[in-house]
């Protein structure tokens, strides 16, 4: 009998077009997305050889990153002009490129805009056992799915652009398995948390890690794109969960997945994908789910973690000396002293949105938990659907009015206040309860002070000023 | 590409981990539609610091960036390894890099060196006042003190380095193999030959659940 194989094996042998004897694999990408931050050298490097596009069809293009979240046209269906000349440049640049080069481009005003990791997976671009790579490191997420999907560089994106492939090196594989069942309050994003909070921030780095375990089965696909999202934050460049039951449901009938017949073959071949058993990880990691709380960030490392319940952590607690400086700048970035409450911890800035949480169900479950609820005096909170679908789908189960009746800013699709390079940012010395993946210094806004939750919880400071633990909240509703 | 055999020189010995990408070039930076001028952004934050390591003139210029677990972790953003090169940095040592990064310097003509910790803690000190070699051919690390430390690479990698090669012409040139694989899976895996454009999408309320 062949030797069992893991899910990752079985996608990387599936589209390796040539081994060296150094291991080194020319591998095949199926899916490439491309965005207008990472990809305006790379078209300008093909132009500069004289290269074409090998095979445009297997790419798309969607502005996200540099895109204000204010409302793009004006009352008579015209064009805004965007104020930051580089922003505009930028983006003129994608639709100058992708028409240039015969790419399927998703204009700024189309409905299906959004950000680059919400709109592959929710147009069934992205596919189980495929390969699929983006200028964008957060491209673990479609992983979610069972693509082996990873970020790239630049010299990368014109290489796939140029010819379709990438040269790499087999990967070392990490099984993360959470067993048993999520306790009252504790989401997909907690779970992800308390994953880096016990790996570190470099404890994925030279592995593709597969999720596996009862948590994550139960998981909508919508929760597993959460936590591949992610797997970078954990230094693992990909992030795997196999498709399954779930994983076809959510994709059937998407209008760039495969139909008919051809949906069948898919399926069938789809079902061959999961890790066998027998197949050996390199490193495996087993969590009870019992141990994860609803959990946040106190320091600018996403392995910075605790629970909500728990103290800002005493610098020279940690064994690690380099920790130790580590986190005595952090805390003093962060302004906050050891041994603080988290829970007494005001914020001024809310931020739901994002690709790890900007999808319908974190929209959901954030309006839960603001139900009647207004935000704090002094609290600036805002909602960024992941997506122009998002945002509709949102507005027809009326989500949109639950948090502008709460006090809350119901914004435009786009990357917005996760990372500092559109007009959505916190101002320096001002802290932030984000549902982003990165509490880099300096992430949302230079000197801006970050707190990475879940939606739940971000609705739940949004309504109180202060990191609060979500289940005092959900538990006076019930 | 230039090709890459020795960096020789200063060093900033900086020894800090998990050094991310937002610290080496912040987002604001990446408006560019180039990839030259970076390093005027690199590191910003930490230049804002009054007597940081990067404008102190004993190091100013260095090629060599000494730092600590973890460098280049976070953001896939290829403007940290141009934001490196537009500063002069040629190589940088550290005990472990991110995998985006370390790839994305060796395109950029920046050699990602892997010593141990201790090798690291003995650079960090030596460097305050001794000039330090990275030798691609040798593939070791020395100082003017005799330190010597052998460190590994990708020999492809190298060889890409030391013969300053271009990839994605090396990768052309197999265009017979990917055609005949692109023959093979499209008679196996028809549907990822995909259905072209978004068309068409209705979002009634009912489909996502
Ligand atoms: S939402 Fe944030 S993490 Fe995701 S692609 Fe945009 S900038 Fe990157």
């Amino acid at each position: 009998m062949a030797r069992p194989l893991t899910l990752y094996e079985k996608i990387w042998n599936a589209h390796v077009v040539d081994r060296r004897d150094d291991g080194t694999c020319l591998l095949y990408i199926d899916r490439h997305l491309v965005h207008e931050v990472t990809s305006p050298q790379a078209f300008e490097a093909l132009r500069a050889a004289g290269r074409r596009v090998r095979r445009p069809e297997l790419t798309l293009a969607v502005p996200d990153h540099n895109l204000p979240t204010t409302p793009r046209l004006d009352a008579d269906g015209r064009l805004l002009p965007i104020a930051d000349a580089e922003s505009a440049a930028q983006l003129d640049a994608l639709r100058a490129n992708t028409a240039a080069f015969g790419i399927d481009y998703i204009d700024a005003t189309a409905a299906e805009q959004g950000i680059v990791h919400v709109v592959g997976p929710e147009l069934g671009f992205t596919l189980p056992g495929t390969t699929l790579v983006c200028g964008d490191s957060h491209t673990s997420a479609h992983g979610a799915l069972g693509a082996l999907a990873f970020g790239i560089g630049t010299s990368e994106v014109e290489h796939v652009l140029a010819t379709q492939t990438l040269l790499l090196k087999q990967s070392r594989t990490m099984e993360i398995r959470v067993d048993g069942t999520l306790g009252f309050g504790v989401s997909p994003k907690d779970v992800i948390l308390a994953i880096i909070g016990r790996i570190g921030a470099a404890g994925g780095t030279g592995y593709v890690v597969e999720y596996t375990g009862e948590v994550i089965r139960a998981m909508s696909v919508e929760g597993r794109l959460t936590i591949a999202n992610m797997s970078i934050e954990g230094g693992a460049r990909a992030g795997l969960v196999a498709p399954d039951e779930t994983t076809f449901a959510y994709l059937k009938n998407r209008p760039m997945a495969p139909a008919g017949a051809d949906w069948d073959r898919a399926v069938a071949w789809w079902r061959t994908l999961p890790t066998d058993a027998g197949a050996a990880y390199d490193r495996s990691v087993v969590i009870d789910a019992a141990d994860i709380a609803p959990s946040l960030t106190w320091g600018t490392s996403p392995e910075d973690v605790v629970p909500i319940t728990g103290t800002v952590p005493d610098p020279d607690g940690f064994a690690d000396p380099a920790k130790r400086v580590a986190a005595r700048k952090s805390l003093d970035y962060m302004g906050l002293a050891p041994g603080t409450r988290m829970q007494d911890v005001s914020v001024e800035h809310v931020f739901i949105g994002s690709c790890t949480n900007g999808r319908i169900e974190d929209l959901r479950a954030a309006a839960s938990v603001v139900g009647g609820r207004r935000v704090a005096d002094g609290v600036r909170a805002m909602v960024v659907p992941g997506s122009g679908l998002v945002k509709r789908q949102a507005e027809a189960e009326g989500l949109d009015r639950v948090f502008t009746g709460a006090g809350f800013e119901w914004r435009e699709p786009g990357c917005s206040m996760c990372l500092a390079m559109n007009p959505d940012k916190v101002p320096p010395g001002e802290r932030c309860a984000s549902t982003s993946n990165r509490n880099f210094v300096g992430r949302q806004g230079p000197g801006a002070r970050t707190h990475l939750v879940s939606p739940a919880m971000a609705a739940a400071a949004a309504v109180t000023g202060r990191l609060s633990d979500v289940r005092d909240l959900m538990g006076a509703e019930s | 590409m230039t090709p890459v055999t020795t960096v020789a020189g200063t060093a900033y010995p900086w020894g800090a981990k998990n050094v991310d990408t937002d610290v080496i070039i912040p987002a604001h930076w990446l408006k560019t539609i180039k990839r030259s001028g970076l390093g005027k952004g690199a590191f910003e934050t930490v230049r804002a610091q009054p007597g940081n390591l990067f404008d102190d003139p004993r190091y100013a210029g260095s090629p060599i960036l000494i730092a600590g677990d973890n460098f280049g972790c976070g953001s896939s953003r290829e403007h940290a390894a141009w934001a490196l090169a537009d500063m002069g940095v040629r190589a940088v040592i550290a005990p472990s890099f991110s995998d985006i990064f370390s790839g994305n310097a060796f395109k950029n003509g920046i050699v990602p060196v892997v010593l141990p910790q201790p090798a690291i803690d003995r650079l960090l000190v030596a460097a305050a006042d001794a000039e330090i070699t990275v030798d691609l051919e040798t593939m070791t690390v020395t100082t003017a003190y005799q330190d010597r430390f052998p460190f590994e690479l990708d020999p492809f990698r190298r060889r890409c380095l030391m013969e300053g090669l271009d990839e994605v012409g090396l990768t052309l040139a197999q265009d017979t193999q990917i055609s005949n694989f692109e023959g093979a899976a499209s008679v196996a895996r028809p549907w990822v030959e995909g259905r072209r454009r978004y068309e068409g999408i209705a979002v009634a309320g009912s489909r996502r659940t």
